[in-house]
């Protein structure tokens, strides 16, 4: 699946240094699958205790169905737990948009097909105020054009071209082209020649 | 012209470059535990997959085994499953398990270079962002997610970007109290938490130079922290020395041989590098966080940050900091009272932290309103320690000796912080509710520090506590 485009609401959770941990709660990671992590995501910023609702920006009826997630500096810092990616994926977020990213963080939303696109602080300004004032506006992001596009104006967006080129060419899981090279592979691992623990020298 | 240690081992282990522009990197080594990879078995099952190099991949047991009761099974019933699908994935695969109880379990950072895994000149990655610790042998080692660990069981190879590398040397002379991790502290006050973004450190300088193996992967621990996937120390007789005679390591004649290789990965003297930093030494000083990044930090003589002094975005930083920590502003840290303290984790539970601690806690008492608990980095160490009656020691001091894990350093197991509790730590992570509780508050310094600060019942300087002088530290 190609994601040079992905069009959906966005929102806006204020912040630099925007951890993992805080992404996703080191308790949630207990488990062995990542399927019932949706709910949880920023959980603690969002629920009390006892579960009621801290009326986080996430839980904003208006803000209900957001695809795209806006934040600042340094998103994703930290650990480098893929719950955190996942947790924002089953939650059903497509997308991130921020001043910066941890670059753990930003691998694993690639291998999982959530782009994450840098954009500079003033037009993020503006972006986030046209969600805030208007909160149905689409947000189109162009990773062919590198823009976004929402309520008729246009931001220039970044990111790493070789990621660029792998959502352009849906090649962001890399694990086939990975996999198409066994012999290259192996000589590598013949001329290093040796392994830990076992064939020493 | 001359290659710094990233793009020599870089050079050695590049498979070929993908269509995307990316390159495929192959792991000489990968280390996996129960909290980032059983799913990427399953992730393997889904696809009909194999894993190609078992020999390489070695496994633990750490984020989430208890520190007092380690009984199977462990009372969680989820912890116990985690531990048993891990268990039973390194059996099905032919993986080498440190299960708990075997003398080898512990965190997976100090396991690696304890049993001599952890060798010059290798790739090295886990499921965890702390990797960059085995940096310290002169590797380029750094933490992925469940998915790359799905591709390295697959291909024993990754799709990575290149990095720059930045070389921070440390120079002059540490003044006495004054340990790695105030080092690292203090590079990460400087440069920041994303200041190492696309970036290797590599540390370098007198400071480092002079440091034990111990003190190196403290520093390179926390390279992440400061924003940098991997950092790395080039590898020297202090990292042979270490390695010499280590379970996984070869012997005699062909030990000879491998220090004559890895010494060849040591950056060149007319190595190019991306940026330079020169830290001076003499300008570190005992360092302790006062917010909620550990670039928030300041030194024990300082004091807490105000808000008046900022603007925008950096003024809401720091009072939303300070809400967090209930801290006052232009007030001295030093005093702030405290309800735990813990020395231990991927930063600082070697043996050495231990015994630099009992050095100074011997005939002293923990403050009556705090609780201080002492965990082993691993089984040797737990046993090591033991062996040289450090866990009396503490025990006397009014600390509880553990059984190795990483305890509260991210409570993912029963050691926790209760409401908004104050935690001197010798971990690596103030993030908000890092150690377990929503509202619980962590306070980073050196284990020394976080022993001042057991015994005094607040932070406190370590170099007045114990009265350090020249040559303690």
């Amino acid at each position: 699946m190609s994601l040079a485009k992905i069009a959906g609401r966005g929102v806006y959770v204020q912040g630099n240094d925007i951890d993992t941990d805080r992404i996703i709660p080191a308790r949630f990671l207990k488990c062995v699958t990542f399927d019932e992590l949706g709910p949880s995501l920023f959980a603690d910023v969002r629920f009390e205790e006892d579960g009621t609702s801290k009326g986080h920006v996430l839980d904003a009826p208006q803000h209900q169905g957001a695809e795209i997630l806006i934040s600042d500096d340094n998103f994703g810092c930290g650990s480098s737990r893929e719950h955190a990616p996942q947790a924002i994926a089953k939650f059903g977020l497509k997308a991130v948009v921020a001043g910066s990213f941890a670059e753990i963080f930003q691998g694993n939303c690639t291998t999982l097909g959530i782009p994450c696109v840098v954009m500079e602080k003033d037009d993020r300004e503006k972006l986030t105020a046209d969600v805030e004032q208007n909160p149905d506006a689409e947000i189109i992001i162009d990773l062919e054009g590198m823009q976004i596009i929402c309520v008729n104006a246009i931001y220039p967006i970044t990111m790493k071209e070789s990621t660029r080129e792998a959502f352009l060419t849906s090649t962001y899981d890399p694990l086939n082209d990975l996999l198409s090279s066994p012999k290259d592979i192996q000589q590598v691992a013949e001329k290093l020649g040796y392994s830990p623990g076992v064939d020493h020298g | 012209m001359g290659r710094n240690l990233f793009q020599k081992i870089w050079d050695d282990h590049l498979v070929r470059q993908l269509d995307s522009g990316q390159y495929q990197v192959f792991m000489a080594l990968h280390l996996i535990h129960e909290v980032t990879s059983p799913q990427a078995f399953g992730m393997l099952k889904d696809k009909g997959l194999s894993v190609v190099y078992p020999q390489r991949t070695y496994a633990t047991v750490d984020h989430i085994i208890p520190t007092d009761n380690q009984s199977r099974p462990l009372a969680d019933d989820m912890a116990e499953k985690m531990i048993q699908v891990l268990s039973d994935a390194t059996d099905q695969y032919g993986i080498e398990f440190f299960a708990p109880e075997s003398g080898s379990q512990g965190i997976v950072h100090v396991v690696g270079p304890e049993l001599g895994l952890t060798q010059p000149g290798m790739t090295i990655c886990c499921g965890d962002s702390h990797t960059a610790t085995h940096g310290a042998f002169g590797c380029i080692a750094f933490g992925i997610g469940t998915s790359q660990v799905r591709d390295v069981l697959a291909t024993q190879t990754l799709a990575m970007d290149r990095l720059k590398v930045r070389r921070i040397r440390v120079e002059g002379e540490l003044g006495v109290g004054v340990t790695a991790k105030d080092v690292i502290l203090h590079i990460i006050r400087v440069l920041g938490v994303n200041g190492g973004v696309g970036y290797a450190y590599e540390y370098a300088g007198s400071v480092i130079d002079g440091m034990t193996m111990d003190e190196r992967m403290t520093v390179c621990n926390m390279s992440i922290e400061g924003g940098a996937r991997c950092g790395y120390i080039n590898p020297d007789e202090t990292t042979f020395e270490y390695l010499r005679g280590r379970e996984r390591v070869p012997s005699g004649d062909e030990f000879e041989t491998a220090c004559e290789k890895w010494r060849g990965y040591a950056s060149d003297d007319d190595a190019k590098f991306d940026d330079e930093v020169v830290i001076n030494a003499s300008g570190i000083k005992p360092t302790v966080t006062w917010g909620v990044t550990p670039a928030q930090a300041i030194s024990i003589e300082e004091h807490i940050p105000s808000p008046e002094n900022e603007e925008g975005l950096a003024k809401n930083l720091i009072t939303d900091a300070l809400n967090y920590m209930k801290l006052k502003p232009d007030t001295p840290i030093k005093g702030t009272r405290i309800d735990v303290a813990f020395i231990g984790s991927c930063t600082n539970g070697r043996l050495s932290d231990f015994e630099q601690v009992a050095k100074v806690i011997s005939g002293r008492k923990v403050a009556d309103n705090v609780r201080a608990i002492a965990v082993p980095g691993s089984e040797k160490v737990d046993v090591a320690a033991r062996a040289a009656g450090l866990d009396k020691v503490f025990e006397q001091a009014g600390f509880e000796w553990r059984k190795p894990g990483c305890s509260m350093c991210l409570a993912m197991n029963p050691d926790k912080l209760v409401g908004d509790e104050v935690c001197a730590s010798s971990s690596n992570r103030n993030f908000i509710g890092r150690q377990g509780s929503p509202t619980g508050r962590t306070i980073l310094m050196s284990p020394i520090m976080v022993a001042a600060a057991a015994i005094e019942g607040h932070v406190a300087d370590a170099r007045e506590v114990f009265e350090l002088t020249g040559g303690a530290s």
